[in-house]
């Protein structure tokens, strides 16, 4: 499959160099993340995007600024990924008033509306409907605007996607459903979950499937833009079946993972898997980088991150008495 | 059961329309002047629902208006709720107050908040209709009051009106509420006919109307109930007591301070409420009285709901499990001690 998709990815030098250095942002995103979760220095968990970064980034580079997006519990890439700002990140990580939301959401519920993320959710599958329903506000208001519901395998266990999926299909809506197949709900193998073929239904709803190799993001982007164009044409939703692992934990605290999984299946994802070092090597390899230009990127993307850590860390709480704002509008 | 009439301050000189008519009157004034609005649920459009409140409005505004979607509630509550986030103001349809088990997620864990976890920067403009009520020989899963459940979700408003007037009104303001709405419609009062005006009206949440005055006890009676409270209080003054009748019209924003004044004035409340009577909006209620007039009260709050059972078939077993206009008689007649 990684032939095919990469004769079929159509993506110029500069895309290419933007997605990696969206992919690293993310990584690097995470990595501080976890380092502030282990320095006690973050209320509460974060469930981290480490490896599956070429999904996100992949799907909503093709999208618009005001094509909408949901996440999920996982959700930190999807996020940085839609456009969301690194310091406004950490600063809800962080509890902070200038957070995206104000304190209020934390890591599981960043919502960014001004570029169209209609927020992580902490309920499986919980976001189907909203995305569903963002994608039928869209067509109905008359718009060309796309809506892609991001949800892990494990959603494939709520009833809700099936319901919205059927009538995403009956009504023709705009909307892209991106399952990451990261292999785990939270600690369970997703064969022990999951019965019949994945790609089998959203086909039974008459949607369109395309299994992706999720570390690949030339070959998400590439299926990202075909679901994107039919939606906006008017033809209806599509499934993307993206096949990712998950390098850390279920979250930062789940460090002793090998009653669930082995250590040569992390370690083989993580060597030769990494949607990042993937990237870099077809760079390199394709001549629209050099090593150099690679390190400048992380480089950048280091100094950016590490200055919003600070800059976060440094920031001030919400008042405390804005508990009871924003319960009504 | 036999309706007293309702004294309605603003609507002298009023047409009579059912309850059922009000619904869809300020359904299709929503409709005409919004066009962001929208209706979604069961057989909402050619049929116009079982109970046929919605009849017509398809002929009006179309099938991608007045939308019939599959059996799936938590799937159309969370569409109204991605589209109420994006700009629109969906009504979503749910049949029977049952099903809004079906719909807890979506209206619990996402559109109550919505506002709240973004730092207010999302919100969530949704409808939910249903109903609730017993007394239909519709047993136990067509028949439940659960209005107490989503009354306990900060985020959520709940209106449960009471007459054709009430209905109208709230309705109305519930469409054009920025926050989720869950409106409970009694099923059996469809076809109660009231005073509703030609002219278009909203009605303000958070005030609860007083549907008659006394002097000797207060009744605040929700949705089904107001009429049991009005037919408790005609016999009463006939036994020379004086009932008051309030209607809070809506549970969240809740009207303390009628609530109170009234329980303050006559010293004596009761509290009447269609949902279970344990852990119900009527506990909360006679809270609120217990806390606000205390110094007041003559006699302690009591209160009057379905039985805990769940809600029998029969009609000799069903007709035991809700209040009615004896059985309140016969408690404010023990309060007052004139019985």
């Amino acid at each position: 499959m990684a032939t095919e998709t990469r004769r079929l990815a159509d993506v110029s030098p500069e895309l290419a160099l933007r997605m990696y250095a969206q992919m690293r942002r993310i990584r690097t995103f995470e990595e501080r993340v976890n380092e502030l979760y282990r320095a006690a220095k973050m209320p509460g968990l974060a469930h981290l995007y480490i490896g599956q970064e070429a999904v996100a980034v992949g799907v909503c580079e093709a999208l618009t600024q005001q094509d909408y997006i949901t996440s999920t519990h996982r959700g930190h890439g999807h996020c940085l990924a839609k456009g969301a700002d690194v310091d406004r990140m950490f600063c809800e990580l962080l509890g902070k008033e200038e957070g995206y939301c104000r304190g209020k959401g934390g890591s599981m519920h960043i919502a960014d509306h001004e570029n169209g993320n209609l927020g992580a959710n902490a309920i499986v599958g919980g976001s189907a409907g909203i995305a569903t329903g963002a994608a039928f506000s869209a067509k109905a208001r008359g718009t060309d605007h796309v809506a892609v519901c991001f949800f892990g395998e494990g959603a494939l266990g709520q009833g809700v996607l099936y319901e919205v999926m059927n009538m995403a299909s009956l009504w023709k809506l705009p909307v892209v459903y991106v399952c990451e197949n990261n292999l785990y709900s939270e600690y369970t193998h997703y064969s022990e979950t999951t019965a019949g073929e994945i790609a089998a239904r959203p086909a039974a709803f008459g949607i369109p499937v395309e299994e992706v190799d999720g570390q690949d993001v030339r070959a998400v982007y590439s299926a990202a833009g075909r679901a994107v164009a039919r939606a906006r044409s008017g033809d209806g939703p599509s499934f993307l079946l993206c096949n990712t692992y998950r390098f850390h934990g279920h979250h930062v605290g789940d460090v002793d993972r090998a009653y669930y999984r082995s250590q040569d299946e992390e370690t083989e994802w993580s060597g030769d898997r990494d949607p990042l070092q993937i990237m870099a090597d077809r760079l390199v390899a394709e001549g629209l980088a050099d090593a150099e230009t690679l390190t400048q990127i992380e480089n950048e993307v280091g100094d950016e991150v590490a200055a919003g850590v600070e800059h976060a860390l440094a920031a001030p709480f919400p008042d405390p008495s804005e508990v009871d704002e924003h319960v009504h509008p | 059961m036999s309706i007293p009439s309702v004294d309605e301050p603003v609507t002298s000189g009023a047409r009579e329309i059912s309850l059922a008519q009000a619904v869809n009157e300020a359904l299709a004034e929503e409709l005409r002047r919004d066009p962001t609005v929208f209706v979604i649920g069961e057989d909402v459009a050619e049929a116009g629902t079982p109970f046929k409140v919605l009849s017509g409005l398809v002929d009006e505004f179309g099938p991608q208006r007045v939308l019939d979607s599959p059996i799936s509630e938590a799937g159309i509550t969370g569409i109204g709720l991605g589209a109420a986030m994006t700009g629109m103001r969906p009504v979503v349809d749910i049949m029977f107050g049952d099903f809004m088990t079906l719909v807890m997620d979506q209206v619990v864990n996402q559109a109550a908040k919505v506002h709240y976890m973004s730092g207010g920067r999302l919100k969530a403009p949704l409808t939910v209709r249903t109903t609730l009520g017993a007394t239909r020989r519709s047993a136990a899963q067509h028949s439940q009051s659960l209005h107490a459940w989503v009354a306990h979700i900060p985020g959520l408003k709940v209106a449960l009106p009471a007459t054709p007037y009430d209905a109208k009104g709230l309705l109305k303001s519930a469409i054009r509420d920025d926050s989720p709405v869950v409106v409970f419609e009694d099923k059996m009062m469809f076809a109660t006919k009231g005073p509703v005006p030609e002219e278009e009206y909203t009605l303000p949440f958070g005030v609860a109307d007083v549907k008659r005055e006394g002097e000797d006890v207060t009744l605040v009676a929700t949705s089904s109930m107001v009429y049991v409270a009005l037919e408790a209080a005609e016999e009463l003054a006939r036994e020379g007591v004086s009932a008051e009748v309030v209607d809070p019209r809506t549970l969240v924003p809740l009207d303390r301070e009628t609530i109170v004044g009234s329980a303050a004035k006559t010293g004596r409340a009761i509290v009447l409420d269609e949902g279970h009577q344990s852990y119900g909006a009527s506990a909360e209620i006679a809270a609120v009285i217990g806390e606000g007039a205390f110094f007041h009260l003559d006699a302690p709050v009591t209160r009057a709901g379905a039985m805990d059972v769940p809600i029998p078939f029969s009609p000799v077993l069903e007709d035991q499990t809700v209040p009615t206009p004896e059985s309140v008689f016969e408690l404010v007649k023990s309060l007052v001690g004139k019985a």
